[in-house]
C-alpha cells in the first residue's frame, strides 16, 4: 500500500513525460488524476491505520550507496508523522489535480503540467516517507526541482523565469546549510538513520564541536545547520523573498507547493527531527525568534498588497512562521497540527483566488474587482470558509491548532516564548485584518472592474468547484474531527514515538488571555471591514497620513533592493573582475603570455646579432678569442 | 577467456581500425566508410570494455587481466598493463565516449576527415592504454602522447584562434610533462623499478618525496586543470571543435585526478599530507573563483569549461582529504564530470552546428522550436547543478561528508558548489532556453535528429542511472582504494 501511495505519481508522471504527447492529453489528466485519487484514498485508509497505537514501521527498499561507513538505503519509514503528511500532501494534490484539468484548459501543454504535478507529488512523498536524512534531502531537493519548473511553467514569461530561478537559487542557499548538517551528523553520529541518530542523541549533549575556530554545542550546531534548510524551503525571514514571487506560476501550483505542501518542509523537517532539537536549546531559542518574526514580518507586508495571490502567499508565509515558533517552543504537535489545518484552508483559498482570477480573465488586481460576490457565489462562500479557517473562528480547524500553538506559547516558561505569544496575536489581529479586507475587496462594495469584464464573470465549472468543496469540508472538519488525536487526549497513543511530546495536560488558556485573543480577531475584522466596506475613503487617506509605515509595507520592507544591493550585484561585479583583471590581467598576462612576450622580445634582440655581415662575426670571433685567451692566461 | 589479451587488444583495436583507414581512399564516394570504419571500431572497443566491466573481480584491490612484457633488455622497463577499480571506470569512460564524438564529428567536420578519424581513433589507444599503464614509464609515453593527436584536432580541425589555443595548451602541459619525466627518471635511479605495483606504498624519504611530489603536481594540476593553472582550458576548450572539447573535458581532464591518486596519493603519501593544505586553498579558490567567472562569460562553451574547472577543485578536496567518502566521492564526481560536461558540450554542438555560433545573447527561447532539446539540455544542467538523482550528486555530496571531517573551512568552500554551481547553470539556460525567440534567425531552428538523439539520450539515461544506483560504480573501487588510504595512514602514523 505504502508503495503504491508513493509510485502512483511517480508512474503518472513518466507517462505524461515519455507517452503523453503521443495521445490525447485527456488520458494525461484522467490517469494522473485518478493515481492521485487513489493515492489519496490510501493514505486516509494508511492514516485511520495509525490513528491507534501502532509502531513505525520501515520498509527496507534497496541500497542507494554505500562509501565507507557511510551507508543510504531507499526505504519508507511510516508513523503517525508520515501518514499525516501522506494525507495532507496527496488529498490536496488529488483536488489540485482535478481543479487543473479545469483551470488549465486553455493551455497547450496540458500533459506536461500534469507530469509536472505528479512529479512534484512524487518527491513530497519520498522526503516524508524517508528514514534518513539524504533520501529526504532527495525528495527535498526534487521538490524544489518541481517547484522551480512549475514556476517557470509559462516559459515565455520572462517574470516567471526569473521568479523560478530565484526560488531555486534562495532554495538551494538553504540547502547548503541542510548538506552541511548532513554531513555534521554524520561525522558526529557516524549514521545517517533517523533511529541510529534518535538513539545516540544522549550521548552528545554536552558535547562540543569545533567549526571554523569557534565551539559550538555540537547539537545547537547541528540543529542549526538542518534550521537553515528549513528557512530556506519554508521562506523563513531573510530567505523568504522568493515565495511571493513564486505566484508567477499558475495558481494549482501556488496551491499545493507554495502553500499546502512544499513550504511546510521545513516544519516537518524539524519536526521529525525532533529528539535531536529537544537538546537544542540555543537553536530553538532562534527557530522561535525567526519563526514569530516571520509571522508578523509577513503579515504586516499582506495589509497593503493588491495581487490576490500575493496576499495569500504572505499569508502562508506568515502561518508557516506559526508553525515555527511553535516547533521553538517544543510543540510539535500544535506545529504539525496547524501544518495539517493549514494545508486544507490555504488550498482552498488558493484554490478559490485561482476561481475568481478565472471568473475575472486572468485580472489579480483586486483593485479591479469588488462586489464578485453577486456573480460567483460560491467561489465567495469557499473564500469565507478558508478565511474563517484561518482566523481561527471557533471551531473552523485553524481555531483547534492556533489555539493550541498560542496555549503552548503561554504556558512555556521563557521570555522567547512570551515574546511569541505577544507577537502571535498580534499577527492574529493582522490576519483577521488582511484577509477580510481581501474578502471585502473582492467579493462585496461596488465593482471597480469595467462592465464588460464584470459582466462576462461567472462561475467556474464543476470540475474546478468539486475540489474547492473537499477542501472546504477539510477546512471546517479537520479541526473538529482530529483534534483530539494530535493535541487532545489521545495524542500519545496517537504519536507514540513519531515526533516528542510535551508533558501532557491539555492546557486552556486563562479567561482573560482567550479574551484578549478573540477580541483582536475581531478588531481586525472590524477595522477591514470600516475601511473597506463603510468607509471607502478612509483607506486612501490612512494610506496617505501614515505614509513611511505604509510604503515600507507597500513595498515589502525592500528586502529585494537591498539584496540586489548587497548581494546581486556585488556578485556580477566579482565576476567580471575575476574574469577580466584576474584570469586575463594577472594569470595570463604573467603567466602564459607574458613568458612568450619576454620570449619573442629577447629573440627579437637576439636575432639582431644574425645581421648576415662578415665583419660582423669576424668582430664577434675576434672579440670570443680575445675573452678565452684572457682567460687561459690569467687562470 | 585467459588466452585472450583482452586488455591489449582493447588498447590496440582502435590503432588496426586506424589502419584499415589508411587503405580507404578519402574521396566522395568513400568517405562515409571512412566514418563507419571509425565507428564501428570504437563500437567494438567499448564492448570489448564492457566484457571487462563483466568480468571485473571487486573482491580483488590488486590489478587485474594483467599483461607483462619485456621492454628493453637491459633496463626494467615493461610492457605491463592492467586494470584495477580505479582505472576501470576511467577506460570505459574512454571508450564510451569516442563512438559519440564519432558520431557528433559526423557532419560537422568537412575537411581531412581521415586525417581527424587517424587522430581519434589514435587518441582512444593512448586514453586507454594510459590508464591501463602498471609501468610508469610506459604511462608516461601515453600520457604524453595523447598530447600529439588532441594538439592536432585543436589545430587542424578548430576554431578562429586555434593556433593560439593549441600553443597554450601545448607549453603549459609540455611544461608539466617535463618536469614529471626527471620526476621519474629520478623514481628509477632511486628504486631500479618503473612498476605502479611494486612503488605503492612509502618507499621514498620524506624530503625526496616532497621533490618528486613538485614535479608531479606540475604535471597533474595543469592537465587536471587547478587554479592558477586553468587559463589554457578555456581557450582550448572554445576553439577545438565539439568532439575535442567532449574528450577534453571528458577524459583528458581525469588524467589528472588520476595521476593525484596513483601517484601522489599512492607512492608519496607523506609528502600528499604535507602539500595537502595547498591542494586544499587551491581548491577552494577554484569552486569559489571560476563558478564566479563562469556567471560572466558571453561564450556557451567557455562557461561549461569554467564549471569544469570548478567541479575539478570539488575532486581535488576530495583526493586530498584521503577519506573512503572524499576519494570515492572524487572518483564518482570524476565519472559523472566526464559523463555531464561532455553531454553539454554535446549540446552545444547541436545549436553551434545549426546556428554557428556560441554566444549566449543570440539564442533564447529554444524550448519553443526544439522541446527535446532542452529536456535533454536540462538533465545535463541539473547533472551539472548537483540535484539529487543526478550523476553530479553523488560525487559531490560524498565530498562533502568527506571534507567535514577533514577541516570546516574546505567543507564549506566545497558545499558552496551547491549554490553557486546552480547560480550560473540555471542562468544559463535561462538565457538559452527560455523565453520567446526573439533572434529571427532562430525562427526555422530544427530539433535534434535521429542521429542527435542517438548522442544524447544513451547520455542522459547515465546520468540518471549513475544517480539511482551508484553503487555499481563505487562497489569496484572500493578495495583498491582502501588500499591508498590505508598506505596513507600507515605513512603518516594514523
Amino acid at each position: 500500500m505504502e508503495h503504491l501511495i508513493i509510485f502512483l505519481p511517480l508512474i503518472g508522471f513518466l507517462f505524461c513525460f515519455f507517452l503523453g504527447k503521443n495521445f490525447n492529453f485527456k488520458i494525461s489528466q484522467i490517469l494522473t488524476t485518478s493515481f492521485l485519487f487513489i493515492s489519496a484514498i490510501l493514505s486516509w485508509i494508511l492514516f485511520f491505520y495509525y490513528l491507534g497505537e501502532k509502531d513505525t514501521e520501515v520498509i527496507h527498499i534497496f541500497n542507494w550507496f554505500n562509501s565507507g561507513n557511510f551507508i543510504v538505503d531507499w526505504s519508507i519509514r511510516i508513523d503517525s508523522l508520515t501518514t499525516t503528511m501522506f494525507v495532507v500532501v496527496c488529498s490536496v494534490s488529488a483536488c489540485v489535480h482535478l481543479y487543473s484539468i479545469g483551470y488549465m484548459s486553455d493551455d497547450s501543454s496540458k500533459e506536461r503540467f500534469m507530469g509536472y504535478l505528479s512529479l512534484f507529488t512524487f518527491f513530497m512523498l519520498i522526503l516524508v516517507s524517508s528514514n534518513n536524512l539524504l533520501q529526504m534531502f532527495f525528495g527535498w531537493e526534487g521538490v524544489g526541482l518541481a517547484s522551480y519548473l512549475l514556476i517557470g511553467f509559462w516559459h515565455h514569461k520572462s517574470s516567471a523565469n526569473n521568479a523560478a530561478i530565484k526560488a531555486f537559487l534562495l532554495n538551494r542557499v538553504g540547502d547548503f546549510g541542510f548538506a552541511l548538517g548532513i554531513a555534521g551528523i554524520f561525522f558526529i553520529f557516524g549514521s545517517i538513520e533517523f533511529d541510529v541518530i534518535f538513539n545516540n542523541t544522549e550521548n552528545f549533549k554536552d558535547h562540543s564541536i569545533t567549526f571554523l575556530g569557534f565551539s559550538f554545542s555540537t547539537i545547537d550546531f547541528l540543529c542549526f545547520l538542518l534550521f537553515i534548510g528549513a528557512m530556506g524551503k519554508s521562506a523563513q525571514l531573510g530567505l523568504h523573498t522568493w515565495l511571493p514571487d513564486a505566484m508567477e506560476g499558475p495558481t494549482p501550483v501556488s496551491a499545493l507547493i507554495h502553500a499546502a505542501t512544499m513550504v511546510t518542509a521545513g516544519v516537518f523537517l524539524v519536526a521529525r527531527m525532533s529528539p535531536l532539537y529537544e537538546y537544542a536549546e540555543v537553536t530553538n531559542l532562534f527557530i522561535t525568534f525567526i519563526g514569530a518574526s516571520t509571522a508578523i514580518f509577513a503579515a504586516s507586508i499582506a495589509l497593503t498588497q493588491n495581487d490576490i495571490k500575493r496576499v495569500i502567499a504572505y499569508s502562508t508565509c506568515s502561518q508557516l512562521g506559526y508553525m515555527f515558533f511553535a516547533a521553538g517552543i517544543g510543540a510539535y504537535n500544535a506545529s504539525i497540527f496547524h501544518l495539517m489545518t493549514h494545508g486544507f484552508f490555504k488550498a482552498l483559498l488558493f484554490l478559490s483566488a485561482g476561481s475568481v482570477i478565472h471568473a475575472m480573465h486572468n485580472e489579480q488586481d483586486m483593485r479591479k474587482m469588488g462586489g464578485l460576490f453577486k456573480k460567483i457565489p460560491f467561489t465567495g462562500t469557499m473564500m469565507w470558509i478558508g478565511s474563517l479557517a484561518i482566523i481561527g473562528f471557533p471551531y473552523f480547524s485553524g481555531y483547534y491548532s492556533k489555539e493550541s500553538i498560542l496555549e503552548n506559547a503561554y504556558y512555556s516558561n521563557s521570555s522567547m516564548a512570551t515574546f511569541a505569544y505577544s507577537i502571535g496575536i498580534l499577527t492574529a489581529l493582522l490576519t483577521a485584518f488582511y484577509s477580510w479586507r481581501l474578502l471585502f475587496m473582492t467579493f462585496h462594495g461596488e465593482t471597480r472592474s469595467n462592465n464588460k469584464t464584470f459582466d462576462n464573470a461567472h462561475e467556474s465549472p464543476l470540475i474546478m468547484t468539486f475540489p474547492l468543496l473537499l477542501l472546504a469540508f477539510g477546512s471546517i472538519f479537520v479541526g473538529m474531527f482530529f483534534a483530539n488525536f494530535y493535541i487532545g487526549k489521545m495524542q500519545y497513543t496517537f504519536w507514540g514515538e513519531a515526533i516528542i511530546l510535551q508533558d501532557g495536560k491539555h492546557y486552556y488558556l486563562p479567561f482573560i488571555q482567550t479574551l484578549i485573543v478573540k477580541s483582536s480577531v475581531a478588531i481586525g475584522v472590524v477595522l477591514a471591514a470600516l475601511i473597506y466596506f463603510y468607509k471607502k475613503n478612509l483607506s486612501k487617506k490612512l494610506a496617505e497620513n501614515l505614509n513611511p509605515l505604509h510604503s515600507i509595507s507597500y513595498n515589502k520592507w525592500y528586502v529585494d533592493e537591498i539584496y540586489n544591493y548587497i548581494f546581486i550585484k556585488p556578485y556580477f561585479f566579482l565576476a567580471n573582475l575575476f574574469w577580466k583583471n584576474g584570469d586575463e590581467k594577472i594569470i595570463d598576462g604573467y603567466g602564459p603570455n607574458g613568458i612568450s612576450k619576454i620570449i619573442s622580445v629577447s629573440s627579437n634582440y637576439l636575432s639582431r646579432f644574425q645581421s648576415g655581415y662578415l665583419y660582423h662575426y669576424a668582430f664577434a670571433m675576434l672579440g670570443g678569442l680575445v675573452i678565452l685567451l684572457t682567460w687561459f692566461i690569467y687562470y | 577467456m585467459t588466452d585472450i589479451p583482452l586488455l591489449s587488444l582493447t588498447i590496440f583495436l582502435p590503432i588496426i581500425g586506424a589502419l584499415v583507414i589508411l587503405l580507404i581512399k578519402e574521396d566522395e564516394k568513400s568517405v562515409n566508410n571512412i566514418k563507419k570504419v571509425a565507428f564501428w571500431t570504437s563500437i567494438g572497443v567499448f564492448i570489448l570494455s564492457l566484457l571487462i566491466w563483466l568480468q571485473f573481480d571487486s573482491s580483488n584491490p590488486g590489478y587485474q587481466f594483467e599483461e607483462k612484457f619485456r621492454w628493453f633488455n637491459d633496463f626494467n622497463f615493461y610492457y605491463h598493463v592492467g586494470i584495477d577499480g580505479i582505472s576501470l571506470f576511467m577506460v570505459i569512460l574512454s571508450t564510451f565516449l569516442t563512438p559519440l564524438c564519432i558520431l557528433a564529428s559526423w557532419e560537422n567536420i568537412k575537411k581531412r576527415i581521415k586525417e581527424y578519424m587517424l587522430a581519434f581513433l589514435f587518441l582512444e589507444t593512448v586514453m586507454i592504454g594510459m590508464f591501463a599503464s602498471v609501468d610508469i614509464l610506459l604511462f608516461y609515453v601515453f600520457f604524453e602522447a595523447v598530447l600529439i593527436p588532441m594538439y592536432l584536432i585543436i589545430g587542424i580541425w578548430g576554431g578562429e584562434k586555434r593556433i593560439y589555443a593549441s600553443f597554450k595548451f601545448f607549453l603549459y602541459t609540455l611544461l608539466g610533462s617535463v618536469l614529471m619525466l626527471i620526476a621519474i627518471v629520478a623514481i628509477y635511479r632511486f628504486t631500479g623499478s618503473m612498476s605502479i605495483l611494486e612503488l605503492q606504498g612509502n618507499n621514498f624519504p620524506k624530503n625526496i618525496q616532497i621533490y618528486l611530489w613538485l614535479a608531479f603536481f606540475a604535471s597533474f594540476a595543469v592537465k587536471i586543470p587547478m587554479w592558477p593553472f586553468h587559463t589554457w582550458l578555456p581557450d582550448a576548450h572554445v576553439e577545438a571543435p565539439t568532439a575535442g572539447s567532449v574528450i577534453l573535458a571528458g577524459v583528458l581532464l581525469k588524467m589528472g585526478g588520476y595521476g593525484f591518486i596513483r601517484f601522489s596519493l599512492g607512492m608519496l603519501p607523506e609528502a600528499s599530507q604535507y602539500f595537502s593544505p595547498l591542494i586544499m586553498i587551491l581548491s577552494v579558490i577554484a569552486v569559489i573563483y571560476t563558478s564566479l567567472v563562469a556567471l560572466a562569460q558571453t561564450d556557451i562553451k567557455k562557461l561549461i569549461a569554467y564549471s569544469s574547472v570548478a567541479h575539478m577543485g570539488i575532486v581535488t578536496i576530495g583526493i586530498f582529504v584521503v577519506n573512503s567518502q572524499g576519494l570515492e566521492g572524487a572518483m564518482v564526481q570524476m565519472i559523472s564530470h566526464g559523463i555531464v560536461s561532455g553531454a553539454l558540450f554535446l549540446c552545444v554542438g547541436v545549436i553551434y552546428d545549426r546556428m554557428h555560433t556560441r554566444d549566449i545573447n543570440f539564442y533564447g527561447g529554444l524550448v519553443n522550436k526544439m522541446p527535446i532539446y532542452a529536456t535533454v539540455f536540462m538533465i545535463f544542467m541539473l547533472g551539472s547543478v548537483g540535484l539529487p538523482g543526478t550523476s553530479g550528486f553523488v560525487g559531490e555530496f560524498l565530498v562533502i561528508v568527506g571534507a567535514f571531517q577533514y577541516s570546516s573551512l574546505v567543507v564549506i568552500g566545497a558545499a558552496s558548489g551547491i549554490v553557486l554551481s546552480a547560480v550560473y547553470m540555471l542562468y544559463l539556460y535561462k538565457r538559452i532556453i527560455f523565453g520567446l525567440i526573439e533572434n529571427e534567425k532562430l525562427t526555422e531552428i530544427l530539433d535534434l535528429n535521429l542521429r542527435e538523439k542517438i548522442i544524447l539520450i544513451p547520455l542522459a539515461l547515465v546520468v540518471i542511472m549513475i544517480g539511482i544506483f551508484p553503487n555499481i560504480f563505487i562497489e569496484p573501487m572500493r578495495l583498491p582504494l582502501e588500499l591508498i588510504i590505508s598506505n596513507y595512514e600507515l605513512a603518516n602514523g594514523k
